[in-house]
Order: structure tokens, then sequence, then C-alpha cells
């Protein structure tokens, strides 16, 4: 079985935001939210480096380790995923996650906030694969279809990775060994404790 | 002389060839031990070098890597809270202690409050008003009986849907199922929300309404002390407030102080408090109220089931005098003293005025 991760190439990302673009643009996803974005360190200096960042999808979740709902599950291909009709929109994953993945579509007043959105890595919710009450609430789902996320599918320089584990490591060591660089699994040591 | 005779026969001196042998096997020794530790001073100056080399000149990328890794925020397009940031670390802190020791000694402390009342009410019992005299005080005014009802319902039903939010995976979810409990703490999350503003206004007249009978003096050590009469059966004398109830005032006071202050935080993420301000409210919100249900706990059963004759007190705002006596003698005595058609009812003596 296929374990899905991210990987970013900070010795790629040129900073387009078409990650995020796209993203936005397959799942329609609504003002205010951003599922992946990108960060800029050392913004304008030498040594600058980008970084694209989504759920990292967790081996050990903190989001749903702290859910008082209970409302998080893994996949077999090792996607988090939630289920919103559960969701109460207490925060507590976006407290507990490292890489600020949880998004709110509200932050108001008295804490609401509206049910918690997030990365899929494009593969949808706990509703019937491809039905139009999944794609309202969490997006496209194209795992199911075979795809991979469309942000990495579509990412000019293919700085970012989104697939197999194994497979992204392979691509990924290729490339450090062509450069001669050192390898930067960014954010690998956070996300993935247990099986890398 | 036998040994003599070999001197003599071989021309040389055995004692002496036997010092040679021993002498030589010992250098050998020393030497087979000693000489290979020489790689160690080599590789000891060498690495001593290094290191003075490495202090000058740390690798810069790696420095870079480490800074993100310890929460270090760069620039970004997309809007919003801390987006800025890579990795947030707090958060796997706050997760430890909520997930961990905030639950554990929490439910711990419930437990043992629970427990210790069933021991002392099976072992001790309750204190009884063994005659009543008929005539009654004033102990409550009714501004003071519906503040004490406001706040007492008030904070049953927030510590109930806080509880469900802190326990209810626990507990509730495989009593009620996923849906079931999800349903509830829906519900639960703004009933929790909206009546805190309502409990904050109600504990804060409370509070300062009563400060000032609250104010520790020295009848109150010997009280304390003496363990409240509850294990003797014989009380100390005591003013309006006894020592007891005076230590549940203060922690009622400072518990609310950090309940409703960090509740405030929490309650308002439109202010964009950081996570790291979030988390630490969360804790503290935690603790505070976990003591504070603890608390309240005891001052249920001390209530009610545990002294005879205080329930009515707070119900009808009436007591008998027998139970004044009992429990507040210095204040009987002052009532007595002061105003005896007091005992008919309308006024109540100031709780400040000097004991004697």
């Amino acid at each position: 079985m296929a374990r899905m991760k991210f990987l970013c190439d900070a010795e790629r990302c040129i900073e387009c935001n078409g990650c995020v673009t796209a993203c936005k643009n397959e799942h329609e996803v609504p003002w205010g939210v951003n599922r992946r974005r990108v960060v800029t360190l050392d913004d304008g200096v030498p040594g600058e480096r980008s970084i694209s960042v989504a759920c990292m999808h967790c081996s050990d979740a903190p989001c749903a380790a702290v859910c008082p709902v209970d409302c998080f599950y893994t996949t077999d291909d090792g996607i988090v995923l939630h289920d919103k009709d559960l969701c109460i929109g207490c925060g507590y994953c976006f407290y507990a996650c490292p890489f600020g993945a949880p998004q709110y579509p509200q932050k108001e007043a008295f804490g609401v906030r509206g049910k918690m959105d997030k990365c899929t890595f494009c593969a949808g919710g706990p509703e019937e694969d491809g039905s139009q009450a999944e794609f309202e609430k969490y997006g496209r789902n194209r795992i199911s279809e075979g795809k991979l996320p469309l942000c990495a599918e579509m990412c000019s320089t293919k700085a970012l990775l989104g697939g197999d584990g194994d497979m992204v490591a392979d691509i990924y060591r290729e490339r450090v060994l062509k450069r001669s660089s050192r390898p930067q699994t960014w954010g690998w040591g956070v996300a993935y404790k247990a099986d890398s | 002389m036998a040994e003599r005779a070999n001197t003599t026969l071989n021309g040389r001196d055995p004692r002496r060839s036997r010092r040679i042998l021993f002498w030589s096997l010992a250098l050998l020794l020393l030497g087979t031990m000693t000489l290979p530790m020489t790689g160690y001073l080599v590789t000891g100056v060498n690495s001593v070098e290094a290191a003075a080399q490495q202090d000058s000149s740390s690798n810069p990328r790696s420095e870079f890597w480490r800074a993100i890794r310890g929460s270090e925020s760069g620039v970004t397009q997309v809007k919003g809270q801390e987006t800025d940031v890579l990795i947030q670390n707090g958060g796997q802190n706050w997760r430890e202690i909520r997930q961990g020791p905030l639950t554990t000694y929490g439910a711990i402390a419930l437990g043992v409050v629970i427990l210790l009342i069933v021991i002392f009410q099976a072992v001790v019992g309750k204190a009884k008003l063994e005659t009543r005299t008929g005539r009654t005080v004033t102990r409550w005014s009714m501004v003071d009986r519906i503040l004490h009802w406001y706040v007492a319902i008030l904070f049953i039903i927030l510590a109930i849907t806080g509880m469900a939010t802190l326990y209810g995976r626990e507990v509730l979810i495989p009593l009620m199922g996923k849906e079931g409990f999800a349903a509830f703490a829906a519900f639960a999350k703004p009933v929790h929300n909206y009546l805190s503003l309502f409990f904050t206004a109600g504990v804060t007249i409370m509070l300062v309404k009563w400060i000032t009978q609250n104010i520790p003096n020295s009848s109150d050590i010997k009280w304390i002390l003496s363990g409240g009469g509850y294990f003797d059966g014989v009380h100390r004398p005591a003013g309006f407030v006894n020592g007891g109830e005076k230590m549940w005032f203060w922690i009622l006071f400072w518990g609310s102080v950090a309940m409703v202050g960090s509740g405030i935080f929490l309650l308002f993420p439109n202010l964009d408090w950081t996570r790291e301000t979030m988390q630490l409210a969360n804790i503290i919100h935690g603790i505070s109220s976990l003591a504070l249900i603890a608390g309240s706990i005891g001052h249920i059963y001390l209530g009610t089931i545990g002294n005879e004759g205080t329930l009515e007190g707070m119900i009808t705002g009436e007591v008998d005098e027998a139970w004044a006596k009992q429990h507040h003698g210095l204040w009987l005595d002052e009532v007595k003293g002061a105003a005896p058609e007091v005992s008919g009812g309308a006024a109540r003596p100031s709780p400040a005025a000097p004991e004697k």
C-alpha cells in the first residue's frame, strides 16, 4: 500500500504560488480559506528559499489527537481526512497542527469559526467518491480517479512532489545526487515520525 | 646449595637472568598497553583543532533549517493568522499537556473529591441539627439568594458543557456514538460560549458583593485548625461566614479570575490571538475550571447532605436559631445583641461589624 506524502524541494520552488491557485480553483475553496500557502524565508537576501506547505498528512496526526469529537480518520494511503458533519469548529486542530493547515471559513466573536477545512490530498471526504455532496464539502476527489494532488501535478518547476512516499523519496534522492547537494526533506521529521 | 652448584656450572648468575627476564616482560607489557594509546593523543589534538575551526565557520544552511524548525517566520502572499510561520512547535507541548496531565490529574482530582465525600459520609456522617428552636433568623437576603442560584445554575451548565469538550471523546462517544456526541457538542459549544458572558457578570457581582464579609480573621484560623468541628463534633465559634466558607470563597475568587480571564481569550479568536496564547489560555482554563468543579462538588455536599439545615438558608433565606448557634455562634450573638427584632426578618447585620 502506498503511503502518500508531500515533499517541497526548496532548491526548486520559485514562489509562483501556482500550487495555491490550482488548489483554490480545483476545489472551489471559499474566500479566506487557503489549503496551501507558499512561505519565503530570507526574502530578498542571498540564500532566499521558498517552501509550499499544506497539510502534511502526519503519521501521528496532532489534529486527530486533540479533536474533541474525534472527526479525523486516516485512509489506507496514509491521507488524513476529516468529517465535516462531526466538526464543531472548536479550533483545537489549529492550535495543535505544526504546519498551520486547518482553516476556518469564519472567525468571529464567541468562538464562531464554522466547519474546519484543510488539504485533503485531493482525496475528498467520507461521502461517496465523486459525489456532489463530497465536492461541496471537501472539493474534488482526484485520488479516487487515479490522479495525484493537483498542486504537485501542475507545479511548474516540479518543486512540489506529492505521491507515494517511497517514490517521492527516490525522485528527490536522484536530484540530490545529481546536484551534489545535501538532502533536505523539509517537514518530514515533524510529520512522519513513525514510518519514515 | 644446589643453586650455587648450577651457577658454577653455567658460569652465570640465575637470579640476575631472572631479574632481566622479569623487567623485560614488564617493559613489554607496559609498551603493549601504552603505545596504542598514542593514537588518542594524535586524534585528541586534531579534534581540538577541528572544534576550533568549526566554531569559526558553522554551516549556514543547517542553521537556516534549524531556525525554521524553531518557529521562524518568513514572508507569504496568503493572508491569515500566522501564515508566515512554517512550523509552530507550541502545539506539540499543548497536546502533551492537554492529553496527558490535564485530563489525567483532572479526572483523578474529581474522583478523589467524590471518594473523600463518600468516605466522610460513611465514617463521620452529616452534622445533624439535633433540636430545632422553631425561631428563625434571616441569613440570606433575596438578592443574595438569586445571585447564588443564578451563578450556581450557570456554573453547572458550563461545567457539563466544558467537561464534555475535555472528556466527551473518552466518556460520551462510547455511549452516544460519534454522530450523537457531535450533535450534542455542536449544541454545547455555543451554549458554553454564550452563557459564559452571563456567568462572568453574575460571578463578578457575587464575588464583589460578598468580598467584605469574607476577609479572614483570627477566629477563622481557630476554626480551620479544628477541622471545622467536622471530626470532633465541637463547633468553634464563627461569625456570619466561617473559616471553611471563606476558604471556598477565595478558591472561587482566584479560580474565577483565572477561568474567566483565560476564557476571554478563547472566546474571541477574531482578535487574532496567536496560537501560543490560545494554547496557554486553554491549559489555564482547564486547570482552573477543574479545580473549581472539584471544589464545587465539596461545596454542594457540605451545603446539602453534609450539614443539616444549611440548604434551607439558601432557599428560604431563614435559618433555625439552633443551626445558627451550632455553626455561626458569633453571628447569632451579634444578631441577638444588636437588634432583637431582626429575628422577625428584614435586615441582616453588617457582616463587617467586629465580632465579640
